[in-house]
């Protein structure tokens, strides 16, 4: 795959006019070829990516299309920024705090998805028209609490007071900007992978997702309660996101916190098949492409949306190639439901 | 084609060579079938003998891989509805085609062209109404309609296209007695008037009495073809369900020959009880009235019943699947369940076959899955059952379907056979399979029973069922009764010709 | 008070131009019983279009690219999801990371790094006569560019053609139950590849509203979400054309009252009026605020096809 990246990249610089050679270099020495660029730039992007795109890929594996990962990402900022610029920090010890944040995090993105799922189990309402609804609305609550009750003592920017350094999350030695949210998103991207190979939770979320009347009836597994915990832990998760970005890397909450990790997040988990494992790797490698995107924007003078392209035609090839294997399977000679005679 | 009283001349439709697969499910066998025009004809033949793909095919709903089709004498062919509409070709579905959030007038002008005056098509409703004599409000919603209004509105939406041949499926299916009659008077009515019917049926009086020439076919051929008059109950009923000589031909467990004298053992365990169990669908239409039952451990119990008798109900309750509207129900907490439409109820297309035996059970199970017993387990299952396949780890979709249902099968029978659990509801478990797999299922089934299992099994086939039954229960029109192990009394109590 | 209502009415209808366009047209798709997210890419491949369209030959023709920029990224999608039977969620996300990848790319290479595609031509307003002239709020809905007048006439037009045209019956009978779209004669792939195309031509001149009629040129992403905001619209509208410009206008009015309310220092915080017509959505979608109905195909996967 990655052989395609580059002969795509540099397809599309040719094509577009750019120098192939300078432009790929700096793809190159952007996001993983060098340290610094890796660590600080690479793998800092990839931690949001990581988890959000775990979060969609629970839910799109249960048949949830959670659109809302953006919402429920900021959500989970907003409420880590909350309580740790609220709580007096001396009543208690740094780590808990930072880790009850983290906490009021997860709660906080699946309260949100919590609302699409109750649309959904309730009324029938299409998640993925409300998700895209709690998006903007999630959106604007950030923007009036970086204007009201979150702003800084100066009232000048749109942005909430900086948390201290007690607080951040720790840095990983030697690894720049790098801090230990890596660890815990690796750690609950690979338990998530484990749970769906090898747990009986993990299993009914994917017959669910794979065929509800099936799960139903030969699984006889509740279908509606199953959904509705895929989508809230898929909430969590993204909310989870949020609060790690704060307290990893921005150390405050303000308007555009969040570069649309949640919509990238869909094309990180479908490229990686719904899968937390290859989540990981796809999350690095759409970390790396943004960071070498930047980086080739400024030393190459080649626009940095090219990246954007190269991440559409993966996710169309995977479409493609998904649509013509299905229909190879099928045409090895399947009794089709058994003829439509009844 | 105006009403002329010279009609039985010409011939409406006329089909040839009709040969239609579902993958390896051969629906239509070399069918032949005609109608005479300005007739009645009944087209007779169990569920599954291929009554409703055949008429799919005219309607262009169903592309055959091979037909000669003549359409008032004239050779053509039908590559979509437009093109049978466009030739005077109307059908009724057996579900109806109606959209329900839409008028009465929206469902009849569907499908045309250019402006849509609706006050047009309105009184286009109320002039065929006076001509039929059917009462239908043109502004009314369909769904706010009952369903013999609704089955007005269908052949409303045919006639409206100037349909002069019209094809029904199942039409007194759905209709309450006093309703099928006056449908039937008005076919005939409409027959006389110089049209042409076509009623796809299953109830025998109902295509003597009215029709004027019938159709019989049996697993996809035409058995039968001559004028009403010079048929009987008797000759129809045998057509349809097979005669004794044919009978023995698709045996496919010699060993079984003679299980008819088998009686239930003494002091056999009763597995189920039913106590006045009454039953609703999905859409809250009574299916089952007030039925009591016992089924014992070592029985192979056979259900018969035509399509919407309460048969799809019973199986369901049985295996647990739907709770009793009242009365009661004695059941093992863990039945074996084999339904008809395996791609919707039992597998996972897209998951492997170890996934799919995981599936069994997958609503209780709890904590962590042991994979490399699930693929011993699965890879002794293909083994024993006989399944096909490269490995535990193939796709289930890459499975052929005679494949696919040996593996449900050997996944809902496996605990039978191992005496842990004693129940097995089965419906149409063979449908659609070749003799060899269709063999192999059942000697499965007959040794759980061996085993001490109760197995339950519904078929279309009359021929199955008394293959394997060791006692019969017909369910008709929500009732359930008890029926001796004979052809002869099995048939007429599904069709009612008692 | 004139001096107040005036000009909001003009901005709400100045923002609620685009929006109603590309709403009547995922409209059209929805009721065809299929949803396309990628409706963000269409409006920004259609603001591009508009941008290079009105570089080479004027208004005219900026609009004129800018449809038919809307209709290839609606082309591809219809390839994917009727053509491949793709799922739409997946083809929607897909197309919109390619129509912002894409116009970036695109722009920056044909307009340079600065970007600066100065001097387009833009559409002027054309005051309606007579009508422009009423008191208080002539001037503000009768003095627009061509394109608002465009909606004026498109929203009744469509309404009316759902209602009396057999075309439209057709399109809401795809959108409600295929099966019986099918056995009344009509094709159905071909009936969604149509509504999923003519979506892309109304989105593609939402796009090209934008840039031509707006702000007077292009910027990266400047769709801006608007692409998600019509679908809340299509909702909010019940998916009916009228319901659907009342949407856009209520969206419109919430975007102008932010601003409105800056300006007169209410104390209220703005964003409030940009929550509202969402949570409107959200209230109108659990059936708290009428019912709205949406067409039973819709989210459904496809029936394979023969």
């Amino acid at each position: 795959m990655l052989a395609a990246i580059v002969l795509g990249a540099a397809l599309l610089l040719f094509v577009g006019g750019y120098p192939v050679g300078p432009g790929l270099r700096a793809l190159w020495f952007g996001s993983i070829g060098s340290w610094y660029a890796f660590t600080s730039s690479t793998l800092v992007r990839a931690i949001p990516l990581m988890l959000t795109g775990c979060a969609v890929a629970v839910a799109f594996r249960a048949g949830v299309f959670n659109i809302g990962a953006e919402g429920q990402f900021l959500s989970g900022a907003a409420a880590a920024t909350a309580l740790v610029l609220v709580v007096p920090t001396l009543r208690l010890p740094a780590p808990l705090l930072v880790a009850t944040a983290l906490l009021v995090a997860m709660l906080a993105g699946a309260a949100w998805a919590g609302i699409a799922a109750v649309l959904r189990a309730r009324f029938g309402v299409l998640e993925v028209i409300s998700t895209i609804m709690l998006n903007f609305v999630a959106l604007s609550a950030v923007s009036y609490l970086v204007r009201g009750p979150l702003q800084e003592p100066t009232r000048v920017y749109p942005q909430s007071s900086t948390i201290v350094e007690a607080l951040h999350l720790p840095r990983i030695p030697g690894a720049g900007r790098l801090h230990v949210g890596l660890v815990l998103a690796v750690l609950i991207t690979g338990s998530a992978g484990w749970l769906f190979r090898h747990t009986a939770s993990g299993f009914r979320l994917i017959a669910v997702g794979e065929s509800p009347s099936a799960a139903a009836s030969a699984g006889r597994i509740d279908v509606s309660a199953t959904t509705t915990r895929a989508f809230m832990t898929s909430g969590a998760l993204a909310g989870l996101a949020g609060g790690v970005e704060v307290l990893g890397i921005t150390f405050a909450l303000y308007d555009n916190i969040s570069p649309g990790y949640g919509y990238t997040a869909i094309a990180v988990a479908l490229l990686a098949g719904l899968d937390p494992w290859r989540v990981m790797f796809t999350a690095v490698l759409f970390g790396a492409l943004e960071a070498g995107a930047g980086a080739m924007q400024r030393d190459a003078g080649v626009p940095s949306s090219l990246v954007s392209v190269i991440e559409a035609l993966l996710i169309l090839a995977v479409v493609v190639a998904q649509a013509v294997r299905v229909r190879r399977i099928s045409a090895r000679g399947i009794t089709l439901a058994a003829a439509e005679d009844a | 084609m105006t009403a002329s009283p010279a009609h039985h001349t010409g011939s409406a439709l006329a089909l040839e060579n009709v040969r239609k697969h579902f993958g390896s499910f051969v629906a239509l066998d070399d069918a032949t079938f005609e109608v005479r025009a300005g007739t009645v004809h009944a087209l007779l033949g169990e569920n599954g003998a291929g009554k409703t793909t055949l008429m799919r095919i005219v309607y262009g709903l169903v592309h055959a891989d091979a037909c000669t089709m003549r359409i008032d004498g004239m050779p053509a062919t039908v590559a979509n509805p437009s093109d049978a509409i466009a030739r005077g070709i109307g059908m009724v579905h057996q579900h109806f085609t109606l959209v329900p959030v839409m008028s009465v007038v929206e469902n009849i002008a569907l499908g045309s062209r250019g402006r849509l005056n609706v006050a047009q098509v309105a009184k286009r409703v109320v002039e065929i109404a006076a001509r039929t004599g059917f009462s239908l409000d043109p502004w009314a919603r369909v769904e706010s309609l009952s369903i013999g209004a609704q089955q007005r509105v269908e052949i409303t939406k045919a006639l409206a296209r100037n349909a002069r041949t019209l094809i029904l499926d199942e039409p007194t299916a759905v209709l309450a007695p006093a309703e099928s009659t006056a449908l039937l008077r008005w076919l005939r009515s409409y027959a006389d008037a110089g049209n042409t019917v076509v009623l796809i049926t299953h109830k025998l009086h109902e295509a003597l009495a009215v029709a004027d020439d019938v159709t019989v076919l049996r697993r996809g051929r035409t058995v039968l073809a001559q004028p009403a008059a010079t048929t009987s109950i008797a000759a129809l009923s045998d057509a349809m369900l097979g005669s004794g000589a044919e009978r023995t031909g698709v045996n496919g467990v010699a060993s079984m020959t003679g299980r008819s004298a088998r009686t239930h053992r003494e002091n056999a365990a009763i597995v189920f009880r039913a106590e006045r169990l009454s039953l609703i669908d999905a859409t809250g239409v009574v299916r089952v009235r007030e039925a009591s039952f016992d089924i014992w451990a070592g029985e192979i119990v056979g259900v018969a019943g035509i399509e919407g008798s309460g048969q799809r109900e019973l199986l369901r309750a049985l295996a647990g699947r739907i709770a009793p509207s009242s009365g009661k129900m004695i059941r093992p907490a863990d039945v074996g369940f084999i339904p008809e439409d395996r791609h919707r109820d039992a597998v996972l297309l897209d998951r492997d076959l170890s996934e799919n035996v995981a599936l069994r059970g997958a609503g209780i199970r709890r904590g962590v899955i042991d994979w490399t017993s699930v693929r011993a387990d699965t890879r002794s299952l293909l083994q024993r059952y006989d399944v096909r396949a490269p490995d535990s780890r193939t796709m289930l979709r890459a499975l052929s379907g005679g494949n696919q249902q040996k593996l449900v099968v050997a996944r809902e029978l496996r605990t039978a056979e191992n005496g842990q659990h004693h129940a097995i509801v089965a419906e149409n478990p063979t449908r659609g399979l070749d003799v060899r797999a269709t063999a192999g299922i059942h000697a499965r089934l007959y040794r759980a029973s061996e085993a001490g299992a109760a197995v339950v099994m519904y078929s279309n086939d009359i021929d199955e069922v008394l293959l394997l039954a060791t006692r019969v229960l017909v369910t008709r029109g929500g009732t359930v009764h008890e029926v001796p192990l004979d052809r002869e009394a099995i048939g007429r109590a599904m069709l009612g010709t008692s | 008070m004139s001096d107040v209502v005036a000009p909001f009415i003009a901005a709400t209808v100045r923002t609620a131009v685009p929006l109603a366009l590309a709403a009547l047209g995922e409209l059209l798709v929805e009721r065809a019983g299929l949803i396309n997210i990628g409706l963000e890419g269409v409006i920004l491949a259609g603001a591009f279009g508009a941008l290079v369209g009105a570089s080479a030959g004027g208004v005219t023709a900026g609009f004129a690219v800018a449809l038919a920029a809307g209709v290839l990224v609606a082309a591809i999608f219809a390839l994917c999801v009727i053509g491949l039977r793709a799922d739409q969620i997946i083809a929607g996300t897909a197309l919109t990371l390619l129509s912002v990848g894409a116009t970036g790319t695109l722009y920056r290479t044909l307009f340079g790094s600065s970007g600066a595609a100065l001097g387009i031509p833009t559409s002027a307003s054309y005051p309606l006569p007579v009508l422009s002239a009423m008191p208080l709020l002539g001037s503000a809905l009768f003095a627009q560019p061509p394109v608002t007048y465009l909606v004026y006439l498109l929203a009744p037009a469509l309404a009316w053609w759902l209602a009396h045209t057999h075309a439209g019956l057709a399109l809401r009978a795809v959108g409600e139950r295929p099966e019986a779209a099918e056995a009344a004669g009509l094709r159905v792939d071909r009936i969604r590849t149509i509504a999923i195309l003519a979506g892309g031509a109304l989105g593609g001149i939402a796009g090209g509203t934008l840039v031509l009629a707006q702000a007077g040129t292009f910027a990266e992403g400047m769709s801006a979400g608007r692409g998600f905001i019509a679908i809340a619209i299509v909702v909010l509208g019940r998916w009916t054309p009228l319901g659907v410009a009342g949407g856009a206008l209520l969206f419109g009015a919430a975007s102008a009252l932010q601003f409105a309310s800056q300006a007169m220092g209410w104390n209220a915080p703005y964003q409030l009026f940009l929550v509202a017509p969402y949570i409107l959505t959200l209230a109108a979608l659990a059936g708290a605020v009428g019912r709205a109905r949406a067409p039973a195909a819709l989210g459904k996967a496809l029936e394979p096809r023969r």
